[in-house]
């Protein structure tokens, strides 16, 4: 019973979530993390390079 | 000066970016867009290089301007850095347009009014950029920098944006009479990550040129200093 259900619920789903091969596999996932890893650096990359910035004003002000 | 007081702008550029990064990967998408396919992810990372581009430069024109108008070399540096970093968002815009094209309509360059009228535009600043270094007097350069890119900008404008519009065949959506948002089925729902895609982008490349605008301000500073000396 558990299982039908299950399998009806899915069935009524699947089709909107997963018709391509982009996600079918899960392995979109695996990209989605690379890209917030390197966002991630160059945002920190950035932060870092304002803060030098900030601190060549200051000393030269 | 050109250190923009808010750091709130910069907070909001990241979360944007990150969402607009990781949800548009994972939306779904509208069932007709045809040979696009799952391709029309590219409009959360494509097309708001190319929006970003015209707000920042149409930042750039404002700033020339006002440089114009009362000499402050602060604004003809802020005008300098917006012009560049938007010349490199249109570059990310043009070499992504490429690689997508190939990809789909089967040549990195066809014969579609944009991509003609983009080249043409960055033909026009390329000269901006060839008037900044072969000029060697500080002044006469901002000036006639200034001037140039006050007339370049609209004109590029008109080239990339209303020329494609009224043409008659484009295979760009949005102009002629190929397809726009409208057109898809009504079940997507692409614009809750398209335009804070447009916002996200823009912010980040205006924080790259506030840092660059802020560097050129301490260059030109210490060459001050040292002069004075």
């Amino acid at each position: 019973m558990k299982n039908f259900l299950l399998n009806t619920v899915i069935s009524d789903i699947a089709p909107q979530v997963t018709e391509s091969l982009f996600r079918t596999s899960g392995k979109i996932y695996v990209v989605v993390g690379i890209l917030t890893i390197i966002f991630t650096l160059i945002t920190i990359y950035l932060i870092r390079l304002d803060a030098k910035i900030t601190k060549l004003e200051k000393a030269s002000k | 000066m050109a250190k923009i007081p808010y750091k709130w702008y910069k907070i909001l550029a990241v979360l944007l970016l990150g969402y607009t990064l990781i949800y548009g990967l994972l939306i779904p998408l509208p069932t007709d867009v045809g040979m696009l396919d799952e391709t029309i992810r590219n409009l959360f990372y494509h097309v708001p290089m190319w929006f970003g581009m015209m707000i920042i430069l149409m930042a750039a024109w404002i700033y020339s301007i006002l440089y114009l108008q009362n000499q402050n070399p602060k604004h003809e540096i802020i005008a300098r850095a917006l012009t560049f970093t938007g010349i490199l968002m249109g570059l990310c815009g043009l070499f992504t347009g490429m690689f997508w094209g190939y990809n789909t309509w089967g040549s990195p360059w066809t014969n579609d009014p944009k991509l003609n009228g983009v080249a043409v535009g960055m033909t026009m600043y390329a000269g901006y950029w060839l008037i900044q270094k072969s000029v060697d007097d500080g002044e006469k350069k901002a000036r006639l920098a200034s001037v140039y890119n006050i007339f370049i900008f609209p004109l590029f404008i008109a080239l990339i944006f209303v020329m494609p519009k009224l043409a008659k065949f484009s295979i760009h959506p949005g102009s002629g009479e190929s397809v726009n948002f409208k057109t898809y089925n009504k079940t997507n729902n692409m614009e809750m990550v398209f335009y804070p895609a447009i916002i996200g982008w823009t912010l980040f490349f205006v924080w790259i040129a506030e840092i660059r605008a802020r560097y050129e301000i301490l260059k030109q500073r210490k060459e001050n200093e040292e002069l004075f000396a």
